[in-house]
């Protein structure tokens, strides 16, 4: 090696890339710091912060703040801080054990309808267009009230109503890939379906349908925290849904007892969604001479 | 003389077109023997390249298919052979290059990968062995330094180190037969140069045959032994490279040699003024007509030219012409 070779500028990886793009969003920086600290939170949140959010501890309606109890107490006297901190985990695994089911489903169907078209095509995204003219909430509140409030069910109900999106994005990456040239040349080169379908296309179909799922996330646990509302939540572990909707008649004496955990709902999606924003912007090669 | 190695007999390819069936590829026969370039010429539109679609089975599903005729590989007919039979033939025995080498090669995976993977799914290969062989091709296809080389990804090289790679990945199974389609069109003319150098080498090297696609009389002159002229997917002229550009016998071979321009100041006897062949290619509706299809655009056109197809002539000992009036225009 002599000295010009040193000084010959080198490509830039594309993750390189993407992570400077995503380094100049700093809304986008600035979420994902504050959702790392609640996945910390939800992880070690527990055995840091010791009490059961199911134990009656103090009086009812207990304030923020007094006889120290930060968040205050609930409507049976337990506490807030112990119910976020625990309810935290499970919002998180449903968010995310949710955006796995709805990218999995998705993405096979998707892939499928793209690669093969004629009848397959026809067949599932009819199956598609089926999933999205049903009401969502409603039809995954049929699900739970049929198969039991547990959390997998719950799980379940959340990706099978949610994952026509990803479907769709898929289908139409494929369709686009497909037809590129590097297609044909594996195709040339002996690449049996499965090959070109998981090894070649989808690979290159993936930024979209990251960011989507970085999304699904988010709307996830909206959608947990929904169906707690409405009291379809397995009645033994806490989630920031729950306790909303076990208070809310509460609703106007307490109002603390429903902002409360509806602000970590809050802040944990508007983070997920700005994480997203920003990974759209990374990966998204024509928004980045912006 | 040898048995050929691939052989073409009356192929016919059809498409399905809004107006109806057409036949891209009409009664169309050719032999290549083992080691041997050949080359098909045309305009854009003849059928060069779904000529060589067809024979890698890769035409475009539901649109094009085999109507009729054989490809004889090596014993095995290529046109009624199983999907998986093929996909096994492809890459190992019968490899291609294509003409876009900046969208050829898969962006998300180091062009090591891309060579490995070939060797990896034909020759069953290690993924170290592959790996050493990769950087070995590399350096066969003249990349400079291989090793640093094998982990860049496609953007970090010029369109014809990716051609270049492109080479390696079909030549990495020692293929018997390698479709050239148009290599160097998007490269510019000092690489095409050396491309066509590093496919001539390789040749002699391993002894793969090619079918060069192209229509670039130049590039033909350079690569091929024999060329075969191709008309709106019908042979029009086939012979050795050397005799035709000498002594075109079809009209269509001469229109297409007298547009290829000379770098000479002067008019002279030499370089005459650039000719163009007026007209176009006709519509795929009118491809399967009884009639010669370059009638339109012919100057030597008769009444027999739009009556009857012309069949092929001898029109020396190794040259044949599709065309009537091959005797009065000699």
């Amino acid at each position: 090696m002599n000295n010009t070779d040193k000084n010959i500028v080198k490509a830039r990886h594309p993750f390189t890339e993407a992570f400077e793009m995503f380094s100049k969003n700093i809304a986008a920086v600035i979420a994902l710091i504050v959702l790392f600290l609640i996945i910390l939170i939800a992880i070690f949140g527990p055995t840091l912060y010791p009490v059961d959010p199911f134990d009656m501890v103090w009086m009812p309606f207990s304030p923020p703040g007094e006889e120290g109890f930060i968040f205050g107490t609930d409507y049976l006297g337990r506490d807030l801080v112990a119910m976020i901190v625990h309810g935290a985990r499970v919002s998180i695994i449903i968010g995310l054990s949710a955006a796995f089911v709805t990218v999995f489903i998705g993405v096979s169907v998707g892939a499928m309808a793209g690669f093969y078209r004629g009848w397959v095509e026809e067949v599932l995204m009819r199956i598609t267009e089926f999933f999205q003219v049903l009401p969502t909430l409603l039809f995954a509140m049929v699900i739970v009230a049929l198969f039991g409030a547990s959390l997998t069910m719950i799980t379940i109900a959340i990706g099978a109503v949610s994952w026509t999106a990803v479907a769709r994005i898929t289908r139409a990456e494929f369709l686009r890939i497909r037809e590129l040239e590097y297609v044909t040349a594996s195709r040339a080169s002996g690449a049996n379906n499965f090959i070109l379908m998981f090894g070649i296309i989808l690979p290159n179909a993936l930024p979209p349908i990251i960011v989507q799922a970085a999304l699904m996330v988010g709307s996830a646990i909206l959608f947990e925290a929904g169906l707690s509302f409405l009291g379809l939540t397995d009645p033994n572990v806490v989630s920031w849904g729950q306790v909303i909707g076990s208070n809310r008649s509460y609703l106007l004496d307490a109002s603390f007892t429903v902002t409360i955990p509806g602000a970590a709902i809050f802040i944990t999606v508007l983070c997920i969604s700005l994480v997203g924003d920003g990974l759209n912007d990374a990966l998204n090669p024509k928004l980045r001479q912006r | 003389m040898t048995d050929p190695l691939l052989s073409v007999k009356n192929l016919r390819i059809e498409l399905n077109t809004r107006d109806g069936v057409a036949p891209v590829i009409d009664d169309f026969s050719f032999d290549l023997f083992p080691g041997e370039a050949i080359s098909f010429v045309g305009e854009s539109g003849c059928g060069k390249s779904m000529t060589a679609l067809g024979i890698m089975g890769l035409l475009p599903e539901g649109v094009g298919k085999i109507a009729s005729g054989s490809i004889n590989f090596a014993g095995e007919d290529l046109s009624s052979a199983e999907q998986k039979r093929m996909r096994n033939i492809r890459g190992n025995e019968i490899s291609m290059i294509f003409q876009e080498p900046m969208t050829s090669l898969n962006p998300v995976y180091t062009i090591g990968e891309q060579i490995a993977e070939v060797l990896r799914a034909h020759q069953g290969l290690s993924k170290q062995a592959s790996w050493t062989k990769a950087i070995e091709l590399l350096d066969a296809v003249r990349i400079p330094n291989p090793q640093a080389r094998i982990s860049d990804y496609p953007f970090q090289m010029s369109g014809g180190q990716r051609q270049r790679v492109m080479i390696a990945i079909a030549l990495a199974c020692e293929p018997k037969i390698l479709i050239a389609d148009e290599p160097t069109t998007a490269l510019d003319v000092t690489v095409q140069a050396q491309i066509f150098d590093l496919l001539n080498d390789l040749r002699k090297q391993t002894g793969t045959a090619i079918i060069l696609i192209t229509h670039d009389m130049g590039a033909v002159a350079e690569m091929a032994e024999r060329m075969i002229v191709m008309y709106a997917g019908r042979k029009v002229e086939e012979g050795p490279v050397q005799q035709v550009i000498d002594n075109a016998g079809h009209p269509y071979t001469q229109g297409l040699i007298s547009c290829v321009p000379h770098i000479l100041e002067k008019l002279t006897a030499k370089r005459q003024m650039l000719q163009e062949v007026p007209g176009i290619v006709p519509s795929l509706r009118d491809f399967g007509k009884d009639q010669c299809l370059f009638a339109s655009r012919c100057q030597y056109v008769s009444e027999k030219c739009n009556n009857t197809r012309p069949t092929e002539n001898k029109f020396s000992s190794s040259q044949t012409v599709a065309c009537w009036l091959t005797e009065s225009i000699q």
